[in-house]
């Protein structure tokens, strides 16, 4: 039975770092930009619901939608601003700069929220009974929704309007502006709908781990990343089926082998998968022309 | 026919394939020492490919190479050029933060050898060849006349000059067999004619044979001595520049098949 | 059109003037140190001031370290702290077990430190040089979490109560000679024929490939440099703190290395020597600004990258011998001396700088 709650867990964990994996996927797809800030937009979500409910004693679904709304502004901000002007520089430039503001993003919270740990009230009450266990209906919710979720995500890219701008740049910036689509507009949003992704992560985290600290976002928003490697960076069903790996992996390594290895082990099939076949499970393989 | 056993490259039914795309097959061709000779085909035929196999790039499916009869199979790019088959690029790659000197200078890598630690305890060794070195590049720079521009930086050359800055960085690398992809690329008719000459300039002074992919029909059939026709990863035809001209079934692969044939 | 000069590793007057500019620089470094000691000794600099220096020299060897591996070499590690951490835990794991006169210690701390760390660049470089650009970055990044996480677990490393009571050899004498020997060293290599290597990868790799340069070889054993030397940083680092926590040798710390590189500029020696001596030097500054200085810090890393991605130097390198061939030439033409060309070499009058 261990084995079944291990699962549970682990499907748990891994549908919020494959939310989380997907932001990353997409914005990687369409700008070839690792976001480091990624996790770090995962935690002010947390800290918008935190404050909206704690300190503003707003009802839950207004501080969801708050929160939703606070991360795409922040994402798209972030975009404009800091990404844009360095489109045409050197992959390194960027890199650094997404270390900057995920850095910055992280001490700005410290400094107004303090290092402190604000606990967050888990608002989907209740729970379920698998075998002798008891879980939240947290758990639940959050693989509801992520399903979900990455479904939507799905038919976006493959059936809108905008999905098929955002699937266009991806292959040729020059050549989709030649054809009419607006380069800058769909890549605004496509951090747009990362950033919107993380927020509806953040808050199923908060409900089924009640802390939320500054840097909650740097260990989370890194294991989704490797998961968004693993699957195939660029891809969103190998985002999806990455987070799902790599939750499973930890929560299996957690309960039968050693909690404190859970991260080396992260890491390690990282290395492993960067080793056998970087482009990932499901990604595809760019090739450098001579 | 080409004498086979003193040939300085053999090429034998080399072939290479992309998934399912043949994208080169049954190639074959033997240089000679000093000979100059010419691969054109449209776009797409394959040609680069070639190149491509033959500096070890890409490993071919079938078929192999062999330099003064030394078999490269297996060798990585680095070694190939050590062996003796330098090339150029379709899109130029040059070092181009580093100087034009520089960009020389690494090529003549491989003709020093001091160590690390040569280097770093600046032992004699490293004098030495570091000045027999700098000698040798500005020697090769001045058969371009490119001297004056030695401290410049590479990538702040003019288009026609970083070309001729490549041709100069392979030389010095002292092949016997000199691959120019495109060496005639967005020159000017004047230009282009200039480099007829140095080409054959080089291939005299430095007894290298010349392979070379070109568009420009004037450079192919003013320098070449045997033209090769490469459409859709096979060679339809070979021989003179006269014999190539006329071949119909080049005619037709440039240009289609003619209206009421 | 781009009308700086290059990166050149090998200027007209070099042959005539080199034992000169040998002498002089070698002068000079041995002058710094003794107006160093001038100034500790008369108490110019307060015991304190003098301390902060030990920090800003195994900062600099970390920078210029590092931007071996990625301003010369064009790569980008994201784990140098864990080459760190495996020098600093090897030199003190010995110097605890062994007992020896203090500089013998130190130095064969320090020097198996080095090793130990060049041992596991070489181990990690194998495989991860096989990729490219974002991906390289990714899985040094992952190795050196992992450093982490095992040093972490392990017993005799102290696990997370990390090392304690490591006898403090370092001192400012340490610091200045192994910072002198790391330029040193980086820069002779970098103007060589090895040196040039190194930099056709970063340029071209492809192309460096064709002409005849093994870019496996050199990726790897650049990068063992660059983890030697990390290394040997963390041994000054371990036996200045007298305590290593593991905690303190995670991403953020790759990370504050790397925004002195880039700040200083990737590819210049001088860029990483001023930036660490500066982001070293300015938390202590911005002593009352404690809580902001993180904030200031970011900032300033995000400011710089949108406005001046090339950071303060850019390529730029610091050449002693050029910037006196310079005075010299102004002087010259200031006393109207005619110059005279030394026999043989004809290279004439130095080349106009752009």
């Amino acid at each position: 039975m261990t084995f079944i709650y291990q699962l549970i867990n682990g499907v748990q964990i891994g549908a919020i770092y494959a939310l989380v994996a997907l932001g990353y996927s997409m914005v990687y797809g369409i700008v070839k930009l690792i976001n480091f800030a990624h996790g770090e937009i995962i935690m002010v979500g947390s800290y918008a619901v935190w404050y909206c409910m704690a300190q503003l004693g707003l009802p839950w679904p207004v501080a969801c939608a708050a929160s939703i709304v606070v991360c795409t502004i922040m994402g798209m901000t972030i975009e404009k601003v800091a990404y844009k002007p360095l489109r045409k520089s050197e992959r390194i430039s960027l890199l650094i700069t997404a270390i900057g503001i995920s850095y910055l993003l992280q001490n700005v919270a410290q400094l107004v929220f303090t290092a402190n740990p604000r606990m967050f009230n888990n608002f989907i009450g209740g729970d379920f009974v698998v075998g002798d266990r008891n879980f939240s209906n947290a758990t639940l919710a959050t693989i509801l929704v992520s399903v979900a979720l990455m479904v939507g995500m799905s038919l976006l890219v493959s059936k809108t309007k905008i999905g098929k701008a955002m699937r266009a740049v991806s292959e040729d910036q020059d050549t989709a502006k030649l054809m009419g689509i607006d380069v800058d507009r769909t890549i605004n949003i496509t951090f747009g709908i990362g950033s919107a992704l993380a927020a509806v992560a953040a808050v199923l985290y908060c409900c089924s781990y009640s802390q939320i600290t500054p840097t909650m976002g740097s260990m989370l928003g890194l294991k989704a990343f490797v998961a968004a490697v693993l699957g195939g960076i660029g891809s969103l069903p190998g985002a999806m089926l990455g987070g799902l790996m790599i939750g499973i992996s930890e929560s299996l390594t957690k309960g039968y082998i050693d909690s404190q290895l859970a991260d080396a082990i992260v890491f390690g099939i990282l290395i492993v998968v960067l080793l056998i076949k970087p482009t990932g499970i499901l990604g595809r393989k760019t090739s450098e022309k001579v | 026919m080409p004498d086979e056993s003193r040939s300085v490259l053999d090429i034998e039914k080399l072939g290479i394939d992309f998934g399912g795309l043949q994208a080169l097959d049954d190639f074959n061709l033997h240089i000679q020492p000093g000979e100059i000779v010419g691969l054109i085909g449209p776009n797409g035929a394959g040609k680069t490919t070639v190149f491509n196999l033959l500096t070890s790039v890409y490993a071919p499916t079938r078929g192999g190479v062999k330099l003064l009869g030394m078999d490269l199979k297996g060798k990585k790019t680095h070694e190939v050029t050590q062996s003796g088959i330098a090339r150029t690029f379709q899109n130029i790659r040059l070092f181009g933060g580093l100087t034009v000197l520089d960009n020389v200078m690494i090529a003549l890598h491989n003709s020093m050898d001091y160590s690390m630690f040569e280097a770093v305890w600046r032992l004699p060794r490293y004098w030495k060849e570091e000045k027999e070195a700098k000698a040798k590049a500005m020697e090769l720079l001045d058969v371009f006349d490119m001297c004056p521009h030695a401290y410049d930086q590479a990538g702040s050359l003019p288009y026609g000059a970083q070309r001729r800055l490549e041709i100069v960085r392979a030389l010095a690398t002292n092949p016997k067999v000199l691959l120019l992809d495109e060496p005639a690329a967005g020159m000017n008719p004047s230009e282009t004619a200039e480099l007829m000459e140095n080409i054959r300039k080089i291939r005299d002074r430095f007894g290298v044979a010349v392979f070379l992919i070109e568009h420009d029909m004037s450079l192919v059939m003013g320098i070449c001595e045997r033209i090769l026709v490469l459409n859709y990863g096979l060679i339809i035809a070979q021989g003179t520049p006269d014999e190539i001209k006329n071949n119909p079934t080049v005619i037709e692969a440039y240009l289609g098949q003619q209206r009421g044939e | 059109m781009n009308d700086k000069k290059g990166v050149s590793l090998d200027k007209k007057g070099l042959l005539k003037q080199t034992w000169f500019r040998y002498v002089i620089n070698t002068a000079l470094i041995v002058a710094g140190y003794a107006l160093l000691m001038l100034l500790v000794n008369e108490h110019v600099l307060n015991k304190y001031q003098a301390n902060m220096l030990i920090p800003v020299g195994y900062n600099i060897i970390m920078a210029v370290s590092l931007n071996l591996a990625c301003g010369y070499l064009g790569q980008l590690p994201l784990g140098h702290a864990g080459f760190m951490s495996i020098g600093a835990y090897t030199a003190a794991l010995f110097t605890m077990a062994v007992d020896l006169p203090p500089f013998l210690e130190m130095g064969l701390g320090l020097l198996f430190g080095g090793l130990m760390a060049a041992v596991f660049g070489f181990l990690i470089g194998l495989p991860a040089l096989r990729l490219k650009g974002d991906y390289l970055a990714i899985i040094t990044l992952g190795f050196g979490e992992i450093i982490r996480v095992i040093i972490l677990n392990l017993d005799f490393t102290g696990g997370a109560f990390g090392l304690k009571g490591i006898e403090k050899h370092t001192t400012l004498t340490w610091t200045y000679v192994l910072v002198a020997l790391t330029i040193f060293v980086i820069h002779t290599l970098m103007k060589s024929r090895h040196g040039r290597a190194i930099l056709s990868i970063r340029e071209d790799e492809i192309a460096a490939e064709s002409c005849g340069i093994s870019t496996t070889y050199y990726k790897t054993i650049t990068f063992t440099i660059s983890a030697f030397f990390a290394g040997v940083a963390g041994g000054l680092y371990a036996h200045y703190l007298s305590i290593l926590d593991p905690g303190n040798f995670g991403f953020m710390k790759s990370v504050e290395i790397l925004v002195m590189v880039v700040l200083g500029g990737l590819g210049s020696m001088i860029g990483s020597v001023v930036a660490a001596f500066g982001l070293t030097l300015l938390p202590e500054l911005l002593r009352g600004f404690e809580q902001y200085r993180m904030v200031i810090y970011s900032l300033l890393l995000v400011v710089v990258m949108i406005f001046k991605p090339s950071g303060l130097f850019g390529k730029y390198d610091f050449s002693m011998g050029d910037s006196l061939d310079r005075l010299f030439t102004w002087i010259r033409g200031g006393l109207k001396i005619r110059k005279i060309p030394a026999g043989g070499d004809g290279d004439g009058e130095a080349k106009k700088d752009a």
